[in-house]
């Protein structure tokens, strides 16, 4: 049997369409069914057929407005100070210590650098005891400050993907502008920074996501006291087996909820993703 | 070979004799980096010696005010008219010694035994009621112990610049300099000195809390707190190595060996599998996407993104119920295509592991798509072009140019996606919390990893010295690994290859 090129790719086309096709489905099938099950109006936990029966909006309202034991616009709010405040201190921390790391050049340069590297290789939350007891002794467990403390004061161990970046920019535009007289504080906030805006929505954008995906530091530093819980330990309280019965659809609206601004913010910010993991971490 | 052969070789020759190079170099790489550590210490040691050297030569060569800085800071300073300096140091001083005084000593003093006296309850004389007598808290010691210990050493860098700048205004004041004024250094800050000033809050901040944490845990590590000896009722105490040795024995029924060597033994089962299935699988559907003649690359791309741009934890969540016996989705539509339901995760182990790799599947595929796309597009067209001249299969072409290429490309991404894998809380900590239970292990499930252990041992039996034992042997092999790798890839010597 011979064929010609072209049907033997037009086959090896189908096939393909065929796989990435089934796969499509696979991968975004858990995804539709909590988008559909959200809007599910027969209550109650979970039920034994595929598709909803009847859709409905009113889980959605009644996550907003049923406060009483699961309040989850307060934790919404909660992740969203948590969320704006930790940003703003990690964006800027991250970034002075990589430009410093990657641009001037001191003594304890490589040291530091070397340092860095080895505690960002413990295990994170083999700390967390001593952090609690820390946290405890200046009387915040159990507040919104402490957590904003927790995500933004080790972020700067995560310089690695921005210095990376820094490194790229050629050292001649320092040197020009040195030349013009500007001192290395002018350099930075004039010139490097203004440049370097991939890096700089990078930075931004994991350090807002980060407090609305971690769970196991709020779990430990709020301990019970729900009010001051944030998104996502409270969905995770949501599917607790103590919940799920009654919230099991309104767990399913809140995951919603949070799962589409942050998905569309990353679908933004893909490419500067990309790049800052590859920049970081593949041979060139 | 001579860079003049290298130059004259056809791309995929150059190809081979790179890949080649690479993997031959490996074990000197290695080799490099042990003897990079041994040269490290003996530089460290070497520097330790020459800043005390240094310490002494300022000291003898100093005048009247130089060697007072050495006992009141900043008095060369004052001296000489910079009396914001010399003020600010001075005061550094005072406040040092009376944090040590007031609080310092008092668990400094204990650090050795880590506290003396337990809490006892009494009976009151008076009111014949039990009374509560608290006693040494150990844990506070040792963590307050640790802090005197990160500030003391803080300080001394502090004395240490003190005693330089003492001598260095001597000598611009004895060579008739101008010396400079606290604005002027102030300025310096914002230029020569802008490292500090970019530095100083980030490494306070890492200092407090990330570094004494660390600290402290490592400390837990040596000592028996576990129960029963739990502050604040009960003291603990330094035991050495013991915490190591019991990791790996099983003693009164608790199996703490043989749950650690199995739990060791599926972690890196778990690392190996999520890692390169994940990595090749991801590789095969991102070069279908990207393969000439498919259409709509946008839409399969967005497909499979989007998966990992839903927070991992909501997907895990998700993934958990519709894996539960009975009302699971999964189980639903397996029943309605009239099959036998399947107790995914709460049942037998094998099933369990199976299901946990499977599921990572779903989640580590779009992330490896994401990734290798753009490195995929980047493999030189003329490696493709001359194998298709020599007529090779396209499964030939994958596994002879792709699949090296990428490895070769890629391998700190592996090494890296390899260390998150046996740090992987997540996935296991949602999707099975461990289970199924299993009652020959120490507190641990058949799908625990080591680290989802670490929080199990932390959080619910409370035995914080194994957690930290455990938390160090993690890092031991990851930090191994990682640093080879490290110093094996160019980024890493080549950081100023642009500038």
């Amino acid at each position: 049997m011979i064929k010609s090129y072209k049907t033997r790719r037009q086959i090896a086309n189908g096939i393909i369409y065929a796989i990435l096709a089934i796969m499509g489905v696979i991968w975004v099938s858990p995804l539709v069914w909590m988008l559909l099950h959200s809007f599910r109006a027969e209550g109650g936990s979970s039920v034994h057929y595929l598709l909803p029966k009847e859709y409905t909006f009113d889980n959605y309202i009644k996550l907003f407005t049923e406060t009483g034991v699961i309040n989850f616009p307060r934790w919404f709010l909660n992740t969203l100070i948590v969320a704006i405040f930790s940003c703003i201190i990690s964006t800027l921390s991250v970034l002075m210590v990589s430009y410093a790391f990657s641009r001037l050049r001191f003594k304890a340069r490589r040291p530091l650098i070397n340092i860095g590297m080895v505690i960002g290789m413990f295990p994170g939350f083999m700390t967390m005891i001593a952090i609690y007891y820390l946290l405890k002794a200046m009387g915040l467990t159990q507040t919104l400050p402490a957590l904003v403390i927790c995500y933004s004061s080790g972020a700067a161990i995560g310089f690695q993907i921005s210095k990376g970046f820094f490194d790229t920019i050629p050292r001649a535009l320092d040197e020009a502008a040195t030349i013009d007289g500007a001192t290395r504080n002018q350099i930075f906030w004039q010139i490097i920074l203004p440049m370097s805006k991939p890096i700089v929505v990078y930075t931004v954008l994991t350090a807002f996501i980060g407090p609305w995906t971690d769970f196991i530091l709020v779990k430990i530093i709020m301990g019970d006291k729900i009010a001051n819980y944030t998104v996502a330990i409270g969905l995770q309280t949501m599917a607790s087996q103590t919940y799920i019965g009654t919230y099991y659809t309104q767990f399913l609206a809140g995951a919603t909820i949070v799962a589409i601004p942050i998905s569309l913010l990353f679908l933004k910010m893909q490419n500067y993703y990309v790049e800052g993991v590859t920049a970081g971490g593949v041979k060139g | 070979m001579k860079y003049i052969d290298y130059v004259q070789l056809s791309p995929l020759e150059k190809f081979t004799h790179k890949l080649s190079s690479f993997f031959t170099n490996l074990p000197k790489h290695i080799g490099n980096f042990f003897s990079a550590i041994g040269r490290f210490f003996v530089r460290l040691g070497k520097g330790i010696v020459n800043g005390f050297s240094n310490y002494g030569t300022r000291f003898s060569k100093g005048d009247g005010a130089t060697k007072l800085s050495y006992l009141v800071m900043g008095s060369s300073n004052i001296v000489r008219g910079q009396y914001i300096k010399g003020g600010i140091m001075l005061l550094l001083e005072v406040l040092y010694f009376l944090f040590l005084f007031t609080f310092g000593f008092k668990y400094l003093g204990k650090f050795g035994t880590l506290g003396d006296t337990p809490t006892q309850s009494n009976m009151d004389p008076v009111t014949h009621r039990m009374q509560r007598v608290p006693g040494d808290n150990s844990m506070l010691i040792l963590l307050y112990g640790v802090l005197t210990i990160v500030v003391t050493i803080v300080f001394f860098v502090f004395y240490i610049i003190n005693t330089k700048s003492a001598y260095h205004v001597q000598k611009l004041s004895e060579s008739g300099h101008h010396i400079p004024s606290f604005q002027e250094e102030m300025k310096q800050f914002g230029d020569e000195k802008f490292h500090i000033t970019l530095l100083s809050i980030p490494v306070l901040l890492i200092s407090i809390f990330t570094l004494l944490p660390l600290v402290f845990m490592i400390c837990i590590a040596f000592t028996n707190y576990r129960p029963p000896n739990l502050a604040p009722n009960n003291l603990f105490t330094w035991v050495g190595l013991d915490t190591f040795r019991e990791v790996f024995e099983n003693k009164q029924g608790a199996n703490m060996g043989s749950t650690f060597l199995a739990l060791t033994e599926w972690t890196i089962v778990w690392a190996f599998f999520a890692t390169f299935i994940n990595y090749f699988a991801g590789m095969v559907v991102a070069l279908m996407i990207n393969k000439k003649g498919i259409k709509y690359k946008a839409l399969w791309r967005t497909l499979f993104v989007i998966t990992v741009a839903v927070p991992q934890f909501v997907t895990l969540l998700i993934m958990n119920q519709m894996l539960q016996l009975d009302t699971g989705a999964i189980n639903i539509l397996i029943e309605s295509m009239g099959g036998q339901q399947v107790n995914f995760i709460g049942d037998d182990p094998l099933t369990a592991k199976i299901t946990v790799i499977v599921v990572n599947l779903w989640v580590g595929i779009p992330y490896t798509i994401l990734i290798t796309s753009g490195i995929l597009m980047n493999i030189p067209e003329d490696l493709y072009e001359s194998a298709r001249i020599d007529g090779a299969s396209p499964a030939r072409t994958f596994f002879s140019i792709t699949l090296p290429y990428m490895i070769f490309v890629t391998t700190p991404y592996l090494i890296t996606t390899f260390i998150n894998n046996i740090n992987n809380f997540n996935v296991i900590y949602l999707l099975t919390n461990g289970g199924p239970t299993a009652t020959e292990y120490y507190q641990a499930g058949h799908t625990d990893l080591l680290v989802t252990w670490l929080f199990k041992l932390t959080m619910s039996t409370q035995d914080y010295n194994y957690a930290a034992a455990i938390g160090i042997l993690v890092f031991i092999v990851c930090a191994s690994l990682s640093l080879i790798t490290f110093n094996v890839t160019k980024s890493a010597k080549d950081e100023e290859a642009f500038s």
